[in-house]
């Protein structure tokens, strides 16, 4: 017998986004864009702190605060952080304008490009709306063109998937 | 001779493949993009690219640190 999942072979992937710091924002958005590329179907659920990913206006932020493997180039070296240091006021924003200005030098994306490439390429985003109602996030501060749904919302992408990934 | 140019020099994972896939759909079938690109992972990353998406790599090679693709848009 032939029903309409056999006839689809479109590949689909699902990852479900829950960190908004500028170094976790990178893995889903790198994967979502060249996925949607090689022409793959692909479902984004934002919930706790990757929600904040869809804000219209981004201020993501690095911080070497219990992160002993973010090493930075200094003084001529690569070095780790001790986190007496990370605690200090002024680490975060400067430990950010560093990472900033390293991801422009190597031509690497920033997250507002790779976000606006996964829009016009279609890529299906899902806000958390129980994670919308815990942090009362307003709905126009975030971008357009994304739904609001829960658990069984991505459940259902997740078991037509070929790829389910948690970052 | 390839129908279209994308300059992606400088540029880093995944940019080449977005931009080639972009440049790729303004194409008929049967015509040929022609990728410039400096990051090494390109040259492994096209070669998935077109495996997977059924676009056909004409050509790859590399010259003074460029990279050069030739892809015929197949799909």
């Amino acid at each position: 017998m032939v029903d309409g999942m056999d006839l689809d072979n479109t590949k689909k992937m699902t990852i479900i986004v829950t960190k908004g710091t500028l170094d976790w924002a990178y893995p889903p958005f790198i994967l979502a864009t060249t996925a949607a590329a090689m022409d793959v179907d692909v479902t984004m659920f934002f919930t706790f702190y990757g929600l904040g990913l869809l804000d219209k206006e981004l201020d993501l932020k690095v911080s070497p605060l219990g992160n002993p493997a973010m090493e930075m180039p200094m003084m001529g070296g690569h070095m780790g952080m001790p986190n007496m240091i990370g605690m200090l006021p002024g680490v975060t924003s400067g430990a950010t304008a560093m990472m900033k200005n390293m991801i422009k030098k190597k031509g690497v994306a920033s997250i507002e490009e790779l976000r606006e490439a996964a829009e016009l390429s279609d890529v299906r985003m899902i806000a958390c709306q129980m994670t919308v109602d815990l942090f009362e996030k307003k709905k126009e501060d975030m971008i357009d063109g994304i739904e609001f749904g829960g658990a069984a919302t991505w459940m259902e992408s997740a078991l037509a998937s070929d790829i389910n990934l948690y970052i | 001779m390839a129908d279209a140019t994308l300059d992606a020099q400088g540029l880093n994972c995944p940019l080449p493949i977005l931009k080639a896939k972009k440049a790729l759909k303004d194409l008929a079938n049967g015509q040929i993009l022609e990728i410039l690109a400096t990051d090494p992972g390109a040259v492994k990353d096209f070669e998935a690219f077109c495996r997977t998406t059924g676009n056909k790599l004409v050509s790859a090679g590399e010259d003074g640190g460029v990279f050069r693709f030739e892809i015929e848009r197949v799909a």
